[in-house]
């Protein structure tokens, strides 16, 4: 099977902002310090780290969001790293986000229709209306819901519209940046469930940032482990949780607090 | 004897007259640290900020006691009622960032309380907050104090605020999901931190959380809510050992557990929602009942 994604040496820096002398430059602080994978048509790869670790930039470079400082990224074969926008504009059908915080990146002002079926016109599809129904139908909303605002849904649906819009352009390729760390258990639940089954039926390639390992074992094939900007582990998922390599994901493990009062938290 | 008892308290939106909570009870002793758990909107944050007087002014208290100490908070004057709880709870807040004021130095943000309120000379606040910067692993307090909350760390500021919950040695602590927006490693050293300073300092805590895998690292007996409603309250291995609720076994079955590759996450069913949901509904009826009977 092709790699949808090769992603070497890929280096990003960022300038920082609160040690910008008044004049000149600001000092830029390097984010992503060479990283190297590919990721293969049709898996799930999970990115962890802490806070800081540079998950969410290796994921805005990969869909472009970000411009890499270094290094290069292959989409499909083909060279996306120092593409400009309008050169760019065709390909982003093809790799959709799904963002954190569903209240945030859904319009208020907006019914649930309305925004799904924006990417679809701006990327000049026509019948948007079918395909917005057909997306809800694929992240199990009603239909009716097309005529509600995003205040009217509960957090798991929410993020179920913001699923929809992802998909409804059937991109080969989704970002998911912690989709469910705002959820309860039960939507949490839910909405990996969902996510799992649209990956078998849509034959998605996933790429899902979380810093909860639970959650990755439960949906990744693969797990990249990101440490200060630096790839310290990559293997199957299976492997990272029986035989952790690095210390770091050691320590990663050891401090997810089990549902369990008889576990030994040293 | 029990510090806090919560007894029948019920709460209502104001107007419109939706319940936020259904005859909750609940004692917490000192020493003893009480976990509140469940979904969003269940009621649990409110539990907690009921106790410190500093529910939204959309909602109201309908019936109920409040004791701290013994004493009925909510038979006394508002002044009488702000000073008992001001000078013997504390709050440890869930998002560190937003808690501290972003324009002023670290130090008085922790002083404040302790001169303003408690009317402590600053000298001597001041050197609590050293010892207390200290006490709660901050290298160099000193610096810290002079800091402003933008120049540390998540952790750091969440270490800051528990120090400053604890700084006038009060006798119950509300922790409001103190660690959500903290990464794993950091979330372990500050739930170890909050159980060694509650200890160390035989403070009653009432601990509210979404997360059953912190419940079970923390918490000695738990409330599980639903509705505003406590459907099972229990020591802390007897839940996990057996939850009696279907409920409470439902939102087990949806945590996820890293060592179980096999499990699959169960979303909390249909049926055991409109079981939990008719027993809200039944509990309304007899209160409507009681009313107008």
């Amino acid at each position: 099977m092709a790699d949808l994604f090769t992603v070497e040496d890929l280096h990003l820096s960022l300038p920082d902002m609160t040690r910008k002398p008044l004049l000149g430059a600001a000092p830029r602080i390097e984010i992503l310090k060479g990283l190297s994978f590919t990721l293969p048509r049709g898996q799930i790869l999970g990115i962890v780290g802490g806070s800081g670790s540079g998950k969410s930039t290796l994921g805005r470079a990969m869909v472009r969001l970000l411009e890499p400082t270094g290094g290069r990224i292959l989409f499909d074969g083909q060279d996306i790293t120092h593409l400009d926008e309008p050169t760019l504009r065709p390909l982003r059908r093809r790799f959709q986000m799904i963002f954190q915080d569903p209240m945030s990146s859904l319009n208020p002002r907006h019914r649930v229709g309305q925004i799904i079926a924006a990417p679809l016109s701006l990327h000049g599809f026509d019948n948007t209306k079918a395909k917005m129904l057909d997306a809800l139908d694929h992240v199990g909303l009603p239909r009716t819901f097309a005529a509600r605002f995003p205040h009217e849904l509960s957090g798991g649906q929410r993020q179920r519209v913001g699923i929809a819009r992802a998909i409804a352009l059937r991109p080969e390729f989704i970002l998911a940046d912690e989709i469910v760390s705002g959820l309860d258990v039960s939507s949490q639940a839910q909405v990996l469930n969902l996510l799992e089954s649209l990956v078998k039926e849509l034959g998605l390639t996933l790429a899902f940032i979380s810093h909860d390992l639970s959650v990755i074992r439960r949906l990744c094939s693969r797990v990249l482990v990101l440490h200060q900007g630096l790839i310290v582990e990559s293997a199957a998922t299976a492997d990272v949780f029986n035989a952790p390599k690095a210390a770091y994901t050691r320590d990663l493990l050891d401090a997810i607090p089990l549902p369990d009062p008889d576990q030994v938290w040293a | 004897m029990s510090y806090l008892v919560i007894k029948g308290l019920s709460a209502r939106l104001k107007g419109i007259g939706v319940p936020i909570l259904r005859d909750v009870s609940l004692s917490v002793n000192a020493g003893e640290v009480h976990g509140l758990v469940g979904e969003s909107g269940a009621g649990k944050s409110m539990i907690g900020k009921a106790v410190l007087g500093i529910l939204p002014t959309s909602i109201e208290i309908t019936k109920g006691v409040i004791e701290l100490d013994g004493i009925d908070l909510l038979s006394l004057p508002p002044n009488e009622r702000r000073r008992r709880i001001g000078a013997s709870a504390a709050l440890i807040p869930q998002d560190p960032l937003t808690a501290l004021n972003p324009s002023r130095r670290i130090g008085p943000q922790i002083t404040d309380r302790l001169v303003d309120i408690l009317h402590w000379p600053r000298a001597r606040a001041e050197a609590r907050a050293l010892d207390l910067l200290a006490e709660v692993q901050i290298p160099d307090p000193a610096r810290v104090m002079r800091s402003y909350p933008h120049e540390l760390s998540g952790g750091m500021r969440q270490r800051i605020l528990i120090a400053s919950a604890f700084a006038a040695e009060p006798k119950l602590i509300v922790a409001d999901e103190p660690t959500t927006a903290l990464d794993v490693t950091v979330q372990k050293q500050i739930l170890k931190l909050i159980a060694d300073m509650q200890a160390r300092h035989g403070t009653a805590l009432l601990f509210v959380t979404h997360d059953l895998g912190v419940v079970s690292k923390v918490c000695g007996s738990l409330s599980v809510l639903y509705g505003g409603m406590v459907v099972e309250r229990t020591p802390i291995r007897e839940f996990f050992r057996s939850p009696a609720h279907s409920y409470s076994r439902a939102l087990l079955a949806a945590t996820p557990k890293y060592t179980d590759p096999d499990a699959s996450l169960t979303p909390v069913p249909e049926a055991v929602i409109s079981a939990v949901q008719a027993e809200v509904a039944a509990f309304d009826r007899v209160l409507q009942g009681a009313h107008h009977g």
